[in-house]
């Protein structure tokens, strides 16, 4: 067979392909469901009315989809660029130690230059462990996949140490957590009575200020080179090496700041538990948006909803939380063949 | 310092440092399969996974222990296809599928671990393989317990890995694959299917691969947890670059891995591990990959078609 690239793809080809990629994910789950014991259509039904069927429900929702957001931009802008971060978890927990460090009381200033001061701190962590990586990769050509996957594993171990050792919670009845954050170090929420903080709102701030960088600054536009051709980048005048640096600085920011949301605005402490693959998740929600910071957003709520719609799902009709993870991973495997489709014609020969 | 040395001279020591040796060495070999022809398998970790819920199941359910790992060996061969398909004909993002494989294949032993012993808290035990010890080399002082006291699984491992350097250097089909993952275009023009090679090739490591994640539940700890590859598939990657491509090396590579695992986790009983948090000594496999791909930065021969689809009529 022969892929044969399409000059002008109709709109039916570039919808119609997704939409199937999308029906086929729900006619998986469909079997899963009956694999299970359970009733395909009220199991699928569980899972949107666990996701959207109540206030409490799309609060929920919101909540799961923040850190998501954070960590599904930082993959996106860093895939855009081809820099293949599989970091963003270690990033993440990264910004977490340091918004604990910084919001247990060691510093003592006004709520919003407080949380302004660790959010930065966060950012400045996150990007300072996928930096590591990148200089490696830029000066020695190590490769950033390995490299970035194997921090997360230090990573956790480290937080895992700090956690019994000098940031465990006096208090915490044996417990490996820290101590809670001070009253002005916490996130407040977005109105009183709402169980949905600031770091929602953050989240969608971060998704226009990596729009208006990627489509309106210079740097936006050398990502872009860089991550469709290097070699043609370079010879344009485009310092590569610079642009990644970049790059990885914003991303892993980026990632940092699902850590800080999640321990100001949700947990109030760090917890081993913290993140439950977030980073790993943000893969999937980055490119279940085509890598575009806007999309993000939509994609990060889809995913949320369908985490916490199965949660809720599997203590209803007793199918294992883990149909969840299938059915991402499957609709990102689809989508990607999906979108390929949608711009060639497979011919024989 | 004396700590190290006594530790050294155990022949409990090198036993163990072989034992751990052998996981990676399938999947290794499994990797490298892959990487030769052309094609970066990172759906490595979650066929590992697979692997090791499929042979510990199949095991459990009583299809004896070599049926499990025929078991491991088939899901692991069924997953690879799907990376296959994606990559190969369809050309499709390597880093990004393969990411999707090993989501998939972890998410799929959990669901069917959840489905088939919903109400389990804690996991079945098999009767694994046992210690099959060689007439008179176990006898040997040191070596012998080390190499030839092991079960059926690692010298199997080892077996596996001189059948890849025989095959690859000394058979049509190995300089076919390498060939394949330097120069499809030259493979084309021979008249040989670049993707069929490339699919067989990922397919066959794909089983591997699954191999070394039951030798774990099979041979190693006779259960099945969850999180128990534990990153192991992302170090074999390592491992094939520090082995710099080539199966002897990277035998090599993962035995020095493992003596290192085995030395950490004697170490955490010394006096040395009462003042070092025992966290930095399970930090040490993942550093140590790191510095080992730091190492061989400047003298990796990577294949030159690596990550480069191949599509017919395009140059």
């Amino acid at each position: 067979m022969r892929l044969e690239p399409i000059a002008n793809p109709g709109l039916a080809r570039r919808l119609g392909f997704p939409a199937l990629a999308l029906a086929l994910t729900v006619v998986v789950a469909s079997g899963l469901a009956l694999l299970a014991g359970a009733e395909p259509f009220a199991t699928i039904g569980l899972i949107v009315q666990g996701a959207a069927g109540s206030k409490f429900a799309a609060l929920e929702t919101l909540n799961r989809a923040t850190p998501l957001i954070f960590t599904g931009l930082a993959v996106a802008v860093a895939f855009r660029a081809r820099l293949w971060n599989i970091g963003a978890e270690a990033q993440l927990y990264g910004g977490a130690i340091v918004t604990v460090l910084l919001g247990t009381g060691a510093i003592g200033l006004p709520q919003p230059l407080l949380l302004a001061l660790m959010a930065l701190a966060a950012m400045l962590a996150g990007a300072l462990i996928l930096l590591g990586p990148v200089v490696l990769k830029t000066r020695l050509g190590v490769d950033e996949v390995v490299t970035t996957l194997l921090i997360n594993f230090i990573m956790l171990l480290a937080v895992s140490y700090l956690l019994e050792g000098p940031l465990k919670d006096p208090a915490g009845m044996g417990w490996p957590k820290s101590a809670a954050l001070i009253a002005e170090a916490r996130l407040p929420r977005i109105a009183t009575g709402l169980r949905l903080h600031w770091g929602f709102a953050l989240a969608l701030l971060a998704a226009g200020a990596v729009w208006l960088i990627e489509t309106r600054t210079s740097l936006g536009y050398e990502m872009r080179a860089v991550g469709l051709n290097p070699q043609a980048a370079r010879f344009a005048g485009i310092a590569v090496g610079a642009v990644l640096v970049k790059t990885a600085l914003m991303s892993g920011g980026l990632a940092a700041l699902a850590g800080f949301s999640e321990v100001a605005g949700l947990k109030g402490h760090l917890s081993l538990d913290l993140s439950p693959g977030f980073g790993y998740t943000g893969i999937i929600v980055a490119m279940l948006a085509l890598l575009h910071p806007l999309a993000v957003v939509p994609s990060a709520l889809f995913v949320a909803a369908v985490f916490v719609g199965s949660d809720s799902m599997s203590r209803a009709a007793g199918v294992p939380t883990y149909i969840a993870d299938m059915l991402l991973a499957l609709a990102l495997l689809f989508m990607v063949l999906a979108l390929l489709l949608a711009r060639v014609r497979v011919v024989r020969g | 310092m004396s700590a190290v040395f006594d530790i050294l001279l155990q022949a409990s020591f090198w036993a163990a440092a072989v034992r751990i040796a052998s996981p990676l060495i399938f999947a290794t070999m499994g990797e490298l399969i892959c990487e030769r022809a052309g094609v970066l398998n990172l759906g490595i970790e979650g066929i590992m996974v697979i692997g090791a819920f499929a042979g510990w199941m199949a095991t459990y359910q009583g299809a004896g222990l070599w049926g499990g790992v025929a078991v491991a060996m088939a899901a692991g061969m069924l997953f690879g296809l799907l990376h296959a398909v994606l990559v190969v004909p369809f050309g499709l993002s390597q880093h990004v599928v393969g990411l999707g494989i090993t989501l998939l294949a972890t998410s799929t032993s959990y669901f069917a671990y959840r489905l088939i012993l919903p109400e389990v808290t804690s996991p079945p035990r098999i009767e694994p393989f046992g210690t099959l010890p060689l007439p008179y080399l176990a006898d040997i002082p040191l070596l012998g317990p080390a190499l030839f006291a092991q079960t059926a699984l690692t010298y199997a491992a080892f077996g596996v890995a001189a059948v890849v350097a025989l095959v690859l250097y000394r058979t049509p089909l190995g300089l076919a694959l390498r060939a394949v993952g330097e120069n499809p275009a030259a493979v084309a023009a021979q008249g040989l299917s670049v993707t069929g090679l490339r699919m067989g090739a990922v397919i066959v490591g794909s089983g591997l691969m699954a191999v070394g994640g039951a030798f774990l539940t099979l041979s190693a700890f006779s259960s099945f947890f969850f999180e128990m590859v534990n990153g192991r598939g992302w170090i074999c990657i390592a491992l094939v670059v520090f082995g710099a491509w080539k199966p002897g090396k990277a035998v090599l590579g993962a035995l020095l891995f493992a003596a290192f695992d085995a030395l950490q986790v004697r170490l955490q009983q010394t006096p040395l591990g009462a003042l070092v948090p025992y966290q930095v000594f399970l930090m040490l496999p993942y550093v140590l990959s790191i510095l080992a791909l730091i190492a061989m930065s400047r003298r990796a021969e990577v294949p030159a078609a690596l990550m480069v689809p191949f599509m017919k009529g395009e140059r």
